[in-house]
């Protein structure tokens, strides 16, 4: 289970800037059971966009954004309205930010923070990496995290370390996380995105909650100290 | 002196770069910077270059500044969070030393201590809002200071990177940040230099062009292999492999690339990694 939460209107609205026609995409698992992305978040998203003067090309729920081939199959019957749009706003953690990005050619934008439970990760095959930072970043990077891509986790652009588009620490098998970054904003004609200055990240967000660590085997083991106890 | 304001009023700026050693004894860093004296406008102080853990760079800019040379402190970002960067920088202050030169720093992987916890809570161009607030008399949280610093700050830029474009959008990133002045990875191919100087034409800055003492052919291969955005054309590796005096040769070479560069840019900074000896007879052969 990944624990999101709905970004402020404000930042929303902000990474929209500019841009008419949206196209939503909610996720039927974590982010559903989160209240964050299921289909009642997305229609209200909708409405909250339409309010504000946006025109939303279309949407859909995707049972797992987690999941590329099935975002594939369940994106195709909207593929004309996801071209007419200007942008994706998409309602799920950062790992389902960054798989939508893999699968189509237009700029995702993160509706939500992901946030931090202390270690616990979903199941997640894919190559992407979640810090689960509660500050997502991922509007600015064309959908590709920079903590996770990036050896040393910069988020105001490339260290001078790349050759050939890889990573000077293991340059054989490492990318440059700012090299992807920079050629997906490149091919998407949205490089004005790296040029945002980005502040410091508030670290003291990736500290989980106390009420975010439990899990169900957690409740298990506090009945069964409880039992004991007794 | 203040690197930036020389550059401004015109002065074609000489800068050259000491390493601090590892350990305490400081007679040859200390007489290297010696032969530096009246020759340039700032000698640069490493900090634990390529991740190889040193003596300090704020003390040891503290030893040049009392023997009246002009230190530019090397900042990185590896070592220290935002705490410890913000502490230092006015430490730096109260020391004396208004020339700061900010960087991200080298992955802690590739130098001596492997094992080592990277920081990076911070980036070059973060490090550097970070000295402009404290100039302003706030801290990164927003407290107010008792007393304010200024500086002069200065950023690195890779002419050579390919593709070039990233490194332009952060160096313009860096200026907006409070860069003032600019230092490059080394340059051998003044061409290619001065087509990257057109293109920050617009960001108005003063570039210091990066000069690497050539040691060798096997170098020069070495850094076209290894060294991101660095390339050394055939015909100086040639050059090098057949000269009889390597340090002869590498002087030559050196002084030709300043003097075909320098009207390209308003400085040099030379780093000769070991030869800093040397480095009097390249600003001589430069005619600087």
């Amino acid at each position: 289970m990944i624990i999101s939460e709905q970004k402020p209107w404000p930042e929303i609205s902000e990474s929209l800037a500019g841009e008419q026609r949206i196209f939503i995409v909610g996720c039927n698992g974590c982010a559903e059971a989160c209240h964050t992305g299921g289909k009642t978040q997305v229609l209200e998203m909708k409405q909250k966009l339409e309010e504000e003067g946006k025109t939303v090309a279309g949407y859909t729920v995707v049972d797992f954004l987690c999941d590329k081939a099935l975002i594939k199959f369940k994106l195709k019957p909207h593929e004309e309205e996801i071209k007419s749009a200007d942008s994706l706003l998409v309602m799920t953690c950062g790992l389902g930010v960054q798989a939508t990005a893999k699968v189509v050619d237009s700029i995702t934008h993160p509706a939500c923070d992901t946030i931090n439970v202390g270690g616990a990760r979903g199941e997640w095959r894919g190559e992407e990496r979640c810090l689960e930072c509660g500050e997502c970043l991922l509007d600015y990077t064309g959908g590709i995290c920079p903590l996770t891509s990036c050896t040393k986790g910069l988020i105001n652009g490339p260290c001078g370390g790349a050759k050939d588009g890889k990573c000077e620490f293991e340059p054989e098998t490492r990318d440059c996380g700012w090299h992807l970054i920079y050629e997906r904003l490149k091919k998407l004609n949205r490089l004005d995105k790296m040029k945002v200055m980005i502040k410091p990240k508030n670290y003291n967000k990736m500290l989980p909650a106390k009420q975010l660590r439990p899990t169900i085997l957690w409740a298990l083991e506090q009945q069964k100290k409880e039992v004991i106890a007794k | 002196m203040n690197i930036a304001e020389l550059a401004k009023n015109g002065k074609f700026v000489i800068t050259a770069e000491v390493g601090p050693p590892k350990g305490v004894d400081i007679i040859e860093l200390m007489a290297d910077a010696e032969l530096l004296r009246g020759r340039v406008d700032g000698i640069n102080v490493t900090d634990q270059q390529s991740s190889v853990m040193r003596l300090g760079s704020l003390a040891t800019s503290r030893l040049l500044k009392e023997k009246g040379l002009v230190p530019i402190f090397q900042m990185t970002c590896r070592d220290r969070n935002r705490i410890a960067l913000q502490s230092d920088l006015l430490s730096a202050y109260v020391l004396g030393i208004e020339n700061i030169l900010c960087l991200t720093g080298d992955f802690v992987a590739l130098g001596d201590h492997p094992q080592a916890k990277a920081v990076f809570d911070l980036d070059s161009v973060s490090l550097l809002h970070a000295a402009k607030q404290l100039e302003q008399g706030k801290d990164l949280s927003g407290n107010d200071l008792k007393g304010s610093p200024s500086f002069c700050l200065g950023a690195i830029v890779t002419p050579g990177a390919e593709p070039l474009e990233p490194q332009i959008i952060k160096m313009e990133k860096k200026v907006k940040a409070g860069a003032q002045f600019f230092q490059t990875q080394a340059v051998y191919e003044p061409e290619k230099f001065a087509e990257f100087m057109k293109a920050v034409k617009y960001l108005n800055v003063p570039v210091m062009v990066g000069i690497v003492m050539l040691r060798s052919a096997g170098m020069a291969r070495f850094m076209n292999k290894n060294v991101a955005g660095v390339h050394v054309p055939d015909d100086l590796i040639n050059e090098m492999d057949k000269a009889e005096s390597k340090a002869q040769k590498s002087i030559e070479i050196a002084a030709r690339l300043i003097k075909e560069m320098k009207p390209h840019c308003q400085g040099v900074h030379i780093m000769a990694i070991g030869w800093e000896k040397k480095v009097p007879d390249v600003l001589a052969a430069a005619g600087l």
